[in-house]
C-alpha cells in the first residue's frame, strides 16, 4: 500500500517535470497564436479585432515572462484571474476556436477513448485465439495462412485501408462510413438514437485502427507461446492428463501474458496519438486531428492540454500495468528473482 | 501374474528437420507391480524416449513406428501405443494410472501457481473433485511426502521452496491419485547428495505403502544399487542387459555396464588408480616450463567473510541480511588441488567468486603469490590486476551456456590472447596447440560450439581457460552438467594437464566422489563456514565431523555391499545446533578450528570451554 502511494507521488513529480517540458517545447517556435494573429489583423487594419486580441493577451498573461506564464498555466501562481490553471481544472482558452479548451475537447476526449478502447478489445479478441491456434498448429497450412495474412495486415497502412473502405462502401452499399455518428446528430445531446448511431459507426474505425495491432500481436503472442510450450511445466501438465486446451490456457498462456501487461503503459498514449491519420481520413471527431491543428497554429493552451492528457494516460497506464503484474505474477509480488 | 506394464518390440523414430533416425530399435521390457525397474544408460541411449513413449508425451518430431505398450488398467490390458496421444483414454491413464516426475523440479512446476493448486489439479481433472476436496487431499499428500507444514504448503509458490522440497512437491503431485506406475526420469540428478538420499528414501517408503511400480531412469549406478529391484541397460536404443539387480550388477557380463561402472569416481579406488573413460580421447600435452617451486601457498584465502542484503519479501519490510561466507581461510599449495565441498547454499561458489575477484569480501584478504611474495588481490589495480587476471582462470559448470554460440572455436580461444596483446601469428599457433592439449582436432577450430557434444564443449572451455598460460584454475562443478560417459574423460584430462603444466586447481563441487578423485586437500563447507579441512586420505579415513559424515553417508555406492542407511539421513545434518558435542554450535556461535591430527582441522563449539568455566 505504501509502495502504491509512493508510486503515485513520483507520478505527480513526473507529471510536473513533463508539464515544464511540454510548455517549453510549445513556446520554442518564435511567436504565439495571438501575436501572429495581431500582426495579421494589423496588416488588414482591423483595429477593433486587434484591441480584442490585446485584451486576451493581458487576460491570459501572455505579456508576462515565460516562467510566470508557465506557473500561471499550471496553476501554481495567481494569474490575472487569480489561481486558475490545470491544477484548478481550468484547461485554458482555445484561441483558434475562441472557446474554452474544455468545450472544444469535451466530446472528442471520450470519443477518442471509446474508439481506441474498442480497437484494443478487438485486437485482443481476434489476436489471442489466432495466436493460440497458430502456435499449437505450427508448420501447418493454417499456421502459414495466418502468418501470411498477419504480414499483410502489418504491411498495409491504416489510412490506406480506411480510404479503400471509404471508397468501396460508398460504391457498393452507398454508405458513408466517415464520422462516428450520423451527420444529423452533430451538436445534438447524447440520446438513445445517437448512441445507436455511434455503435454502428464504430465498426469500421475499430477494424482499421486495430488491424495493424492485431497482426503485430499475433506475431508476438505466437512467438511467446512457442517458447512457453517447450517448457517442462507444460509437459508436466500434459503428463497429469489435463485436456490440451485447458492445460494451454492455465500454464503457457498465462506465462506469456506478462510482456503484454507490461505494454499497457505504452498502449494508452498510443490511443490518442496512434490513430491521427486514420481519424483524419475517416473524419472521426477524436483528439488526434485537434492536436495536429493546435500544434500547427500554435494554439498553446489547447496543445498543452492535449499533450498533458497523453502524459497522464502514459503514467496511469504504467501504474495499471505494474499493479496488474504484481497481481498476476507472484514472483514480482514476493520480490523473488 | 501378468506384468503391470509390458513393452513389446517398441520402435520410435525421429523425423522432422534433421536426418531421420531410430531412437529405439525394438525394445522389450516388463515392469512388475511393487517393484522398481532401473533403466540405465548414457544420454542418447533412448531411456528418456522410452518414458515419454509410455506417457505418450513424445516430442512432435517423434513417432511410435512399431511395437506395443501394454498397460494393465485393472480392467484388462490397454495398448497405449495404439491410443491417440491426446484422446480421453490416454488422458485418463496419465496422472491416474501412470504418473511421472522429472529431473528439474524448478522448471517442471509453474512459477505462477501455488503448489497446492498444481498438486490438487490431477484430482480435479480425473475425479472431478471440488476445490475444497482437492485441497484436503493435497494437504494429505504434502504430509505424506514430508512437508513440515502441509497447510502452508498449499499456498506456497515453487520459488519459495528449496530444491528438495520442490521435488517432494512433484512427487506429491504425481502420487495424489495413487497411480499404479510412477515413471521417474533422473529424479535426483539435480539435487545435493543428502537431498538425493532423502528423496530416494521417500520413494522407497511410498512404494512400500502403496505397492506402486517405479520405472526409474538414471545414469547413476549408485542410485541403482540402492533402490532398484531390476535393472535394464540401454545402449543406443537397444536393450543390452536386463534382469534382477543382483544378477546384473554382480556379474556385469556385458562390457558396457562394466565400462559404466569404471567411468565414474568411486570411494574404493586404489590410490593413483585412473578412471577408464568409455570412449578414450587422446590429448597431446606439451610439458611447459615448470613454475618456480615456492614453499608458500600460491593462493591464500585469509579469513574472508561476505554478507548479502536481500530485498525483503513483501512490500515495505526490512531487508534481510544473509551471511554467505563467514571467516573462511584456505591455502592452495602450488601444483596441488584444493577441493571445496558442501551442499548448495553452503557458500562455496561465493568463495570461488571472491578468488576470481568477481565479488569483494566484506572482510579478510585473498593473497596471491607467484613467487614474488604474497599480494592482496583485492588491492591490485592497473597492470598488476591485468597480470592477475591472466594467472587465474575459470572453468564453468555449464558448457552449453558458457560458450558464445556466435563465435567460432578459434575466436573463443584467441579472444583472451587478443585482450592480453598476444601477436596474431602466435595466437594461431597457440590455438592449435590448445586444441591438441584438450584432445580435439585442430581442423575443428573454424566450427561453432553447437557442432560439439557436451564433453567436447567442456574441453573447449578448458582450452580457453588455458589460453593465457595460467597458474591457477578455478573449476566450478566442472563435470556435474556432463553425461557419465564423458565425466571420466574430463577429469583425467584435468589431471594430465595439472601434471604436465604444474597447474594449481581450486575445485568446487557437491560431488564427494569427484572431489575425492581430484583433490589433495579437502575443505568441507556448511552454512558459510569451514567445518573440516584435511588432506584427502585423512578426511575419508576418519570423517569425524557430523556434517562430513552425513555427506559421506549419503553418497550411494554402486557396489551392493555398502547399501545406504536411509534411516540415518534425517535432514538435520546441516543444522549446527543439532550437531553432537563437541561440534555443537549455538546459534551465531563461530566455534574454533581444532587440529586433531597433523594437517586435519575440525570446527568445534565452545562447549568444552563453557564446561571448564
Amino acid at each position: 500500500m505504501i509502495a502504491v502511494l509512493r508510486r503515485v507521488l513520483t507520478m505527480a513529480v513526473t507529471l510536473l517535470v513533463i508539464s515544464a517540458l511540454v510548455f517549453a517545447i510549445i513556446k520554442l517556435p518564435p511567436g504565439d497564436f495571438l501575436t501572429n494573429r495581431i500582426m495579421e489583423l494589423r496588416s488588414m487594419g482591423e483595429a477593433a479585432s486587434v484591441a480584442k486580441a490585446e485584451l486576451l493577451i493581458r487576460q491570459y498573461g501572455l505579456d508576462r515572462p515565460v516562467t510566470e506564464q508557465y506557473l500561471i498555466w499550471v496553476g501554481l501562481m495567481p494569474g490575472p484571474a487569480g489561481f486558475s490553471g490545470l491544477l484548478q481544472g481550468d484547461w485554458g482558452w482555445s484561441f483558434e476556436y475562441d472557446r474554452p479548451v474544455s468545450e472544444v475537447v469535451g466530446d472528442a476526449l471520450w470519443l477518442t477513448l471509446v474508439v481506441n478502447l474498442a480497437a484494443l478489445v478487438f485486437v485482443h479478441l481476434v489476436a489471442i485465439p489466432i495466436a493460440i491456434y497458430s502456435a499449437t498448429h505450427r508448420h501447418t497450412a493454417g499456421d502459414a495462412i495466418v502468418t501470411v495474412l498477419g504480414y499483410v495486415g502489418l504491411a498495409v497502412p491504416g489510412f490506406l485501408l480506411a480510404l479503400i473502405l471509404l471508397f468501396y462502401a460508398n460504391i457498393w452499399f452507398g454508405l458513408s462510413i466517415g464520422g462516428l455518428y450520423d451527420a444529423s446528430f452533430t451538436g445534438k445531446p447524447w440520446d438513445w438514437p445517437k448512441i445507436k448511431s455511434l455503435v454502428a459507426h464504430l465498426a469500421v474505425p475499430t477494424l482499421v485502427i486495430g488491424l495493424g495491432g492485431t497482426a503485430a500481436m499475433i506475431r508476438r503472442m505466437r512467438a511467446n507461446l512457442l517458447d512457453e510450450l517447450a517448457k517442462p511445466y507444460t509437459v508436466t501438465a500434459r503428463a497429469k492428463g489435463m485436456p490440451p486446451l485447458r492445460a494451454l490456457l492455465k500454464y503457457p498462456f498465462r506465462m506469456s501474458l506478462n510482456p503484454f501487461v507490461a505494454d499497457i503503459g505504452n498502449l494508452l498514449p498510443h490511443l490518442v496519438s496512434g490513430s491521427v491519420l486514420v481519424s483524419l481520413v475517416l473524419s472521426l471527431p477524436t483528439v488526434g486531428p485537434l492536436l495536429l491543428d493546435a500544434l500547427k497554429s500554435q494554439d498553446q493552451f489547447m496543445a498543452g492540454f492535449i499533450l498533458m492528457f497523453v502524459a497522464l494516460l502514459t503514467l496511469v497506464g504504467m501504474l495499471i500495468s505494474d499493479l496488474v503484474l504484481v497481481w498476476l505474477d507472484p514472483r514480482i509480488r514476493m520480490g523473488a528473482r | 501374474m501378468s506384468p503391470l506394464l509390458s513393452i513389446q518390440n517398441l520402435q520410435v523414430d525421429f523425423g522432422g528437420h534433421g536426418a531421420p533416425f531410430r531412437a529405439l530399435h525394438g525394445l522389450s521390457l516388463d515392469v512388475t507391480r511393487g517393484r522398481t525397474l532401473a533403466l540405465v544408460g548414457e544420454s542418447g541411449s533412448g531411456k528418456s524416449v522410452t518414458a515419454q513413449a509410455i506417457l505418450r508425451i513424445l516430442p512432435r518430431a517423434a513417432t511410435i513406428s512399431g511395437g506395443r505398450i501394454l498397460f494393465d488398467t485393472g480392467r484388462g490390458a490397454t495398448d497405449i501405443a495404439a491410443l491417440p496421444p491426446d484422446g480421453p483414454e490416454m488422458r485418463a491413464i496419465r496422472g491416474a494410472g501412470i504418473a511421472m516426475i522429472f529431473q528439474e523440479p524448478m522448471t517442471c512446476l509453474s512459477p505462477l501457481h501455488t503448489i497446492g493448486d498444481q498438486v490438487g489439479e490431477a484430482l480435479r481433472i480425473h475425479a472431478n473433485a471440488s476445490r475444497a476436496e482437492a485441497d484436503a487431499r493435497a494437504k494429505d499428500a504434502f504430509a505424506r511426502v514430508g512437508f513440515p507444514d502441509p497447510e502452508r504448503a498449499l499456498h506456497t509458490y515453487p520459488f519459495e521452496l528449496s530444491g528438495g522440497l520442490r521435488q517432494r512437491a512433484m512427487i506429491a503431485m504425481a502420487l495424489i491419485l495413487k497411480p499404479a506406475l510412477l515413471v521417474a526420469d533422473e529424479p535426483t540428478t539435480a539435487l545435493d547428495v543428502t537431498t538425493q538420499a532423502q528423496i530416494l528414501a521417500l520413494l522407497t517408503r511410498l512404494q512400500d505403502e502403496t505397492g506402486m511400480a517405479i520405472l526409474l531412469i538414471t545414469h547413476d549406478l549408485g542410485v541403482v544399487a540402492n533402490v532398484a529391484h531390476d535393472v535394464a541397460v540401454l545402449y543406443r536404443g537397444r536393450l543390452v542387459e536386463a534382469g534382477p539387480r543382483d544378477t546384473v550388477m554382480r556379474k556385469p557380463g556385458h562390457a558396457y555396464l562394466k565400462a559404466l561402472l569404471h567411468a565414474v569416481p568411486r570411494f574404493d579406488m586404489a590410490p593413483g588408480e585412473r578412471l577408464t573413460p568409455i570412449r578414450p580421447a587422446k590429448a597431446v600435452i606439451q610439458p611447459a616450463r615448470k613454475p618456480v617451486a615456492i614453499d608458500s601457498p600460491i593462493l591464500r584465502v585469509a579469513g574472508v567473510s561476505k554478507t548479502f542484503t536481500l530485498r525483503s519479501g513483501r512490500f515495505g519490510g526490512p531487508p534481510r541480511v544473509v551471511r554467505a561466507v563467514s571467516d573462511v581461510s584456505l591455502d592452495l599449495a602450488p601444483g596441488t588441488t584444493l577441493g571445496l565441498v558442501g551442499e548448495s547454499g553452503s557458500g562455496k561458489t561465493t568463495v570461488s567468486k571472491m578468488v576470481m575477484r568477481a565479488l569483494t569480501p566484506d572482510s579478510g584478504r585473498v593473497l596471491f603469490n607467484d613467487g614474488s611474495g604474497p599480494r592482496d588481490i583485492h588491492a591490485l589495480a592497473g597492470a598488476d590486476l591485468f597480470a592477475y587476471r591472466r594467472a587465474v582462470q575459470f572453468v564453468f559448470q555449464d558448457p552449453y551456456a558458457s560458450l558464445d554460440p556466435r563465435m567460432t572455436v578459434r575466436q573463443i580461444l584467441t579472444e583472451p590472447m587478443e585482450i592480453h596483446g598476444i601477436g596474431t601469428r602466435e595466437r594461431r599457433a597457440r590455438a592449435e596447440a590448445l586444441m591438441a592439449m584438450v584432445g580435439l582436432e585442430a581442423g575443428a577450430l573454424g566450427r561453432y560450439p553447437h557442432a560439439f557434444s557436451g564433453g567436447q564443449r567442456q574441453r573447449i572451455g578448458i582450452a580457453r581457460a588455458l589460453a593465457l598460460d595460467p597458474k591457477v584454475l578455478v573449476l566450478d562443478e566442472p563435470v556435474s552438467a556432463l553425461d557419465v560417459s564423458v565425466q571420466a574423460q574430463i577429469l583425467n584430462l584435468l589431471k594430465d594437464l595439472q601434471a604436465a603444466l604444474g597447474l594449481s586447481y581450486l575445485i568446487v563441487s557437491h560431488n564427494l566422489a569427484v572431489i575425492d578423485y581430484m583433490a589433495d586437500t579437502i575443505a568441507v563447507m556448511c552454512r558459510g563456514r569451514i567445518v573440516g579441512q584435511a588432506p584427502k586420505a585423512a578426511l575419508f579415513r576418519n570423517p569425524v565431523h557430523p556434517y562430513t559424515r552425513a555427506l559421506l553417508a549419503a553418497v550411494p555406492d554402486p557396489s551392493l555391499d555398502h547399501p545406504l542407511d536411509f534411516s540415518a539421513i534425517t535432514g538435520d545434518h546441516s543444522d549446527p545446533v543439532r550437531w553432537p558435542e563437541p561440534y555443537r554450535l549455538a546459534p551465531d556461535e563461530a566455534g574454533h578450528m581444532v587440529e586433531i591430527e597433523p594437517g586435519y582441522f575440525v570446527r568445534q563449539g565452545a562447549a568444552d570451554a563453557r564446561r571448564a568455566a
